[in-house]
Parts: C-alpha cells; sequence; structure tokens
C-alpha cells in the first residue's frame, strides 16, 4: 500500500477522534467511566505523530506497529482491544490488498482477537457490534464495499442505543444502559467511516 | 531473589494501588515482595501496560506472581501486558479475580507461608466479603 494512503488514514483516524472526542467521552459517561474520548484521542495522537514511520512500512507492520501504540497510550481497556485488532489485522495482511476479500479476511482476524481480548460477543453492547457487522457487509466480492460498510456502520451503531450491556462498566448499570449509544461502538463506526473516507479519495 | 510468591496490585488510581500494597506490607511483612502500578500513561486514572510490566519485573521470582485488578480496563491491560512478556516470564503470572484488597491481603498471606502460585491465587479467589 502506498506510503500516502497510510499516511492519511493515520491522519483522518486521529482527525475523526480528535473531533469526537467529547462526544466519547459524553457517551462514556452516560453508560461507562467517562474516559473513552480522551483515552482514544491520547492513543490517536501518538498514532499521527509516528505518520511518518508509519508511512514508510508495509501495511502489515505499520497496522501491527500502530496496534502496539495503542496497547501502550490508551491507558483504559480500549487500548487493548483496538490495539488486539490492529496487530491482529497487520499480521494477516498482504503487503498489497488486492480485494475487498483479502481485506475482509484480515479484518476477521482483527475481530477474532477483539471477542479474545474481550472475552465478548457481537450482541453485548461493545465495538463487536459495529465491527462484525461491518465485516459481513464487507465481506462479499460485489457491490460498492466502501457505501455497504458506512451503511453497515450507522445501523449498526444505531441499533447498540437499545441493547443491554453485559460486558465493561456499562453492564453495571443493567437495564439502565438501554438507551444510550454504545461509545465503543461509536467510535468503531467513526474509524470505519475515517478508513472509507481515505479509501475513497484513493480509489 | 523472594522464596515467596509476589503480589502485584494494579488500580485506576496509583492511591488505591498505594494503599494496598501499605496494607499488605503492614497485615503481612516484608517478606512478600509486593509492587503496585496505578493510573494511565498521562497520570489520570486508567492502568498503564508498561507501568505493568515494570511492576511485574521487578519483583520476578522462581515462585511466580499473582496480579491483583480492580476495574475492566485494568484486568484487559493487566492481561495484554502478560502477553506481551516473554513465555518464561508469561508461564509464571496469574491474574487473581479476586477484589483488588482483599483479594491481595489474602493472597499475601498465603504466600507468606511459602505457598505455591496456585495456592496463593486460590486462596484470593476464595474470598468473599
Amino acid at each position: 500500500m502506498a506510503p500516502d494512503v497510510i499516511r492519511a488514514l493515520c491522519d483522518r483516524a486521529a482527525a475523526t477522534i480528535i473531533e469526537h472526542a467529547q462526544e466519547l467521552t459524553d457517551l462514556d459517561r452516560a453508560i461507562g467511566d467517562g474516559d473513552h474520548g480522551i483515552n482514544m484521542k491520547r492513543g490517536f495522537e501518538a498514532i499521527a505523530a509516528q505518520a511518518d514511520e508509519l508511512s514508510g512500512m508495509a501495511i502489515g507492520q505499520a497496522l501491527q506497529k500502530a496496534g502496539m501504540v495503542l496497547v501502550m497510550k490508551v491507558g483504559g481497556a480500549s487500548g487493548p482491544l483496538y490495539g488486539s485488532l490492529l496487530i491482529a489485522m497487520g499480521k494477516s495482511m498482504p503487503d498489497v490488498p488486492r480485494s475487498g476479500s483479502e481485506f475482509a479476511a484480515s479484518f476477521a482476524e482483527g475481530i477474532e482477537a477483539v471477542k479474545k481480548r474481550g472475552k465478548s460477543e457481537a450482541g453485548q453492547k461493545t465495538m463487536l457490534d459495529v465491527l462484525v457487522p461491518v465485516l459481513s457487509a464487507i465481506d462479499n466480492e460485489g457491490g460498492d464495499l466502501l457505501s455497504a460498510a458506512r451503511q453497515a456502520a450507522e445501523q449498526s451503531l444505531n441499533a447498540t442505543k437499545d441493547m443491554k450491556a453485559i460486558k465493561g462498566r456499562a453492564s453495571f448499570l443493567g437495564e439502565r444502559s438501554i438507551g444510550h449509544l454504545d461509545p465503543g461502538a461509536r467510535s468503531s463506526a467513526l474509524l470505519v467511516n475515517a478508513v472509507c473516507d481515505v479509501l475513497e479519495a484513493k480509489v | 531473589m523472594s522464596e515467596r510468591v509476589a503480589i502485584v496490585i494494579v488500580s485506576h488510581s496509583p492511591d488505591v494501588a498505594r494503599g494496598a500494597a501499605d496494607m499488605v506490607r503492614e497485615m503481612v511483612g516484608a517478606e512478600v515482595p509486593v509492587a503496585w502500578c496505578g493510573g494511565n500513561p498521562a497520570g489520570g486514572l486508567g492502568t498503564d501496560v508498561a507501568a505493568i510490566q515494570a511492576a511485574i519485573r521487578s519483583v520476578n521470582g522462581p515462585k511466580g506472581i499473582a496480579v491483583l485488578v480492580d476495574l475492566g480496563g485494568a484486568e484487559t491491560n493487566s492481561e495484554m501486558a502478560i502477553e506481551l512478556m516473554s513465555d518464561e516470564l508469561k508461564g509464571n503470572v496469574v491474574i487473581c479475580n479476586a477484589p483488588i484488597v482483599e483479594g491481595a491481603v489474602m493472597a499475601a498471606t498465603e504466600a507468606a507461608g511459602g505457598a505455591s502460585l496456585e495456592a496463593v491465587r486460590a486462596t484470593a479467589e476464595e474470598f468473599h466479603s
């Protein structure tokens, strides 16, 4: 993958997380511990700060390195969760992903790592409730995959509102977690859209 | 190098972690190695993978290390920290599913008698207030 694409991915992902940090914090304050925005911002600022180095790497290496940055910098559970996603994607990503299904295969590896790290499955009001539907939407050869990914992200994010949290701090709230978007699902949807923005501009 | 299982305390708050470690030293004595960490990499509430690894390394010994954590991210970050360490060290560290303060004191009490890592973990995990 071209260095400018990797740089654009770093910049766009960081920009969207920074722009929405307050919103993520507010969502997390409602049903979690209120640190998701600030933690993600710290992690993605660190990634943006290393964009020069990352853009000189093959995409697989760059993803693994960016994942380690999140693991070391975020300071909340989202660090190991997003970090494990990127590390596992990076390990399985071909240097030049040639098709949507090759990308989807790596994305699936990443999602498995998130499930393992979080001891979680889709349906528990977490980031997986966006990532898993997005994977289903892009795991085919035909059609406009980027539009499909965006649409799946938006619909699945909104669906977290009526879910009851079973994992993480929000699960302490039980029924009271219903009626709020999940902050991890929101950050996942933001990042899916950031990746789509970059790929759309390059295709 | 200590002949006792060591205790590592990982809290979102440095004050909680330090306080729990103080209680262990006060109630159990100095023969059980205790390390603690708390706070995110920027100094706010949270946990820090590098700090967890440093705490584990600081008390590493032949009998192993029992880690006590507080909420959510402390456990996830501790699991990640351990997974990223050497195979040798990894096999020597367990995370106890126990309340952080009571678990640390119970684990250290068991460790003080020279118990194995498995016995220390079992004692911590048996504790219910």
